[in-house]
């Protein structure tokens, strides 16, 4: 076979992602340039800087920082993206502590071979979704992978937030006596996925309910700041969240099954594919443990949000006596709800 | 969700226990085949809300809990032959044989993969066609029909490297061991409902005639299971054992002829060894001798060493129903979803699996 010329090359690689892109050299550049900049520009990341420096706010309490990364299969799947996924997960994550989200960064792993179209489709819709969610991108990096040693695509965030002086969440403060309020229905982040992947076509598509959810952790403190719990039941799903808190607040919480809304759509797709959806993924929901007598206007601020607007008290946190929870079932009998063991998703963020 | 809600409807639910708990005054121990079964009563907590009078035990009906450890061992060894793809079914990858699981194996380099059908096995035989690609086949009769359906696309398509490991189980002969043994005292028998639909209730004949038990054919939702339960209570009552049909939406008398006639094609009745009874006649399906080109026993004439099984493992009693698995010392300890020793704890049909997923909340 006589070897390919140079300009038969360039049409084959033209529109991929090439090893050299990578490189640090004039290809590395020009994607900046063209893909990431064009989509995130700000002045920390136009400075082109080894690191972004900026001013603290004033009186800003304490900081916040978290990291993640993300792997999902598909890149693009009904109501998201990777690029969304990893905008909102950093900044969901920010906002379970209470912080409201300042700056991220986004470190990039591709595969030599991906359609730079996709990429540049990614960059735009984390673009829209940090926007969005009030925070900017502003420091970065690319690596480039030889084809077969990753999947397209892998993307890490880190985000960077404020948490007020009178803000004290977390997964450990949960007393007997508090409400467990659940902002939305669940499941459809990992049904979404999973019907995309596995083509399961329904009439109505599932859309994962993927979203920044630090507007409506903001509602939620401006009505009041002692929340006690704030989590995102993202991978294992509600049941694994709830037994998680559990655990660190070391309670027993008591739960209505028929008070949790599953969507028709996940119900069906759960069942074609024998899974339970109290473990499925969600992207764009989160628990929130309440003194009791924070329960109703909570709730109502919750319903005023377009994200909250299905919140439900679903439970309630019991006793101390053992960190555990009961599930009541909808016929009557209780069971205690375990956390997710192995994996019931691969890949799903 | 259309025939799923109305089968889990609580007002329903409610009437048919106050007819259980009415119609209810002799003690009944019955088993439910079906780990499909066991799963569902203890997802509904089905077992809270029945009259102390019953009683109900897990059996056998977990293909991938008896699968035998040999059959494992050989198909772990079948993978790690050279140029080798082995495709099975998810639940089969982490049951641990003598040294190890399927996943260990690929850990180590052989090329095991998971489908969902045995479709997916054929696209991959396609793919590959330099490359022998055997599928486990592991299964009930509701999962033969499927396997011998790809074994004839085969045979259409003239795909030379496609082999079936056929570990196939017949759910009758397995019932009939157990009764035979004596070793736990029956009044009912819940009949499986997916194998039933293949098969028909006339198969369970057997059982009111030949031993004096009561049969009743289920669904998987709390509906059906509480109504076969009824239908249970009902001939025990009456004294009257006979086998009826609870599952009237998918089981009929003489079950799917088409599925039948296609496993009776491809397949022959042949003796087969399960996991916790040992080798039971007539229990197994072979590949008829006009598909031993698909056989993969035949394609590697592999023999392993006689199996080992997981210290302290009581599988084998879980699946006689001699125990429960909360009787078991390994149970919710050395042994958990996340650190299976046992394949009832591995398999998503397990019983073992499901008393540890489903756990009851005991006091207050």
């Amino acid at each position: 076979m006589r070897p390919m010329r140079n300009m038969e090359r360039r049409q084959v690689t033209e529109g991929k992602i090439l090893l050299a892109h990578g490189s640090g050299g004039g290809l590395t550049h020009q994607l900046v340039r063209e893909v990431f900049s064009k989509h995130l520009a700000n002045p920390w990341l136009d400075a082109q800087e080894d690191a972004a420096v900026w001013q603290a706010p004033h009186a800003c309490g304490r900081f916040a920082l978290t990291t993640d990364s993300y792997v999902v299969q598909p890149l693009f799947f009904p109501g998201g993206d990777i690029g969304k996924l990893a905008v909102c997960g950093t900044v969901n994550d920010l906002a379970m502590v209470g912080a409201q989200a300042l700056y991220l960064t986004a470190g990039f792993i591709l595969e030599e071979g991906l359609p730079v179209d996709a990429l540049e489709r990614i960059v735009c819709s984390m673009a829209k979704t940090a926007e969005e969610a009030g925070v900017q991108v502003i420091a970065g990096d690319t690596k480039v992978v030889d084809h077969g040693s990753a999947d397209q695509l892998f993307i890490n965030t880190a985000g960077i937030g404020t948490v007020a002086p009178d803000v004290h969440i977390s997964a450990g403060n949960a007393q007997p006596g508090d409400g467990i309020l659940l902002s939305g229905p669940i499941g459809l982040h990992g049904m979404a996925i999973m019907c995309e992947r596995e083509g399961l076509g329904f009439t109505w598509p599932l859309q994962s309910d993927c979203a920044p959810l630090n507007g409506l952790v903001c509602t939620m403190l401006a009505v009041d700041t002692h929340i006690h719990c704030l989590r995102d039941p993202t991978r294992g799903g509600l049941a694994t969240t709830l037994c998680e808190l559990a655990t660190q607040s070391k309670i027993q919480m008591e739960i209505e099954e028929s008070s949790i809304a599953i969507p028709a759509g996940v119900s069906a797709a759960c069942e074609m594919l024998g899974l339970d959806p109290l473990y499925v993924a969600n992207e764009g929901i989160l628990v929130a443990i309440v003194p009791p007598e924070l329960e109703a206007s909570m709730l109502a601020s919750m319903h005023a949000h377009p994200l909250g607007r299905n919140a439900a008290l679903i439970g309630r946190v019991t006793s101390s006596d053992h960190a555990r929870v009961v599930l009541h079932t909808t016929l009557g009998a209780r069971r205690l709800l375990q956390v997710l063991a192995g994996e019931q998703l691969p890949r799903i963020c | 969700m259309r025939f799923v809600d109305e089968f889990r409807e609580p007002a329903k639910v409610q009437r048919l226990l106050e007819a259980i708990w009415q119609r209810s005054t002799e003690a009944a121990q019955f088993m439910e085949f079906c780990g499909g079964h066991t799963h569902a009563i203890l997802k509904f907590g089905l077992r809270q809300l029945l009259p102390s009078t019953i009683s109900l035990l897990s059996g056998p009906g977990c293909p991938v809990c008896v699968t035998a450890s040999s059959d494992l061992d050989l198909a772990i060894t079948m993978a790690c032959q050279s140029g080798v793809i082995l495709t099975t079914f998810g639940d089969m990858m982490r049951v641990p044989g003598s040294h190890g699981s399927l996943q260990d194996a690929r850990a180590l380099g052989a090329d095991v993969r998971m489908v969902y059908s045995t479709l997916d096995a054929l696209a991959i035989a396609r793919s590959y066609p330099d490359r022998p690609t055997v599928f486990l086949a592991v299964g009930f009769e509701t999962t033969a029909p499927t396997v011998a359906a790809a074994v004839l696309q085969a045979q259409t398509e003239r795909l030379n490297n496609f082999f079936i490991l056929s570990l196939h189980k017949l759910t009758p002969p397995a019932t009939r061991a157990i009764l035979s043994a004596g070793e736990v005292l029956l009044t009912g028998i819940i009949g499986p409902g997916h194998v039933t639909t293949i098969i028909g209730t006339d198969a369970w004949k057997f059982l009111p005639d030949e031993f004096g038990i009561a049969c009743a054919v289920a669904g998987f939702e709390p509906l059906d299971i509480l109504h076969a339960i009824y239908a249970l209570v009902d001939m025990v009552e009456l004294g009257a054992p006979s086998v009826r049909n609870a599952y009237g939406r998918s089981v009929s008398a003489a079950g799917n002829h088409v599925a039948q006639q296609m496993m009776e094609n491809v397949f022959r009745v042949a003796p087969a060894e399960w996991r916790g009874f040992g080798m039971l006649p007539n229990s197994g399906l072979a590949l008829r001798s006009e598909y031993a080109s698909f056989d993969a026993a035949q394609r590697f004439p592999i023999t392993v060493p006689p199996a080992r099984e997981p210290q302290g493992c009581r599988c084998g009693e879980i699946l006689r129903g001699i125990i429960t698995p909360l009787e078991c010392p390994l149970f919710a300890r050395a042994c958990t979803p996340a650190t299976p020793i046992g394949p009832c704890m591995v398999s998503g049909e397990g019983a073992c699996a499901a008393y540890a997923q489903y756990g009851e909340a005991s006091g207050d």
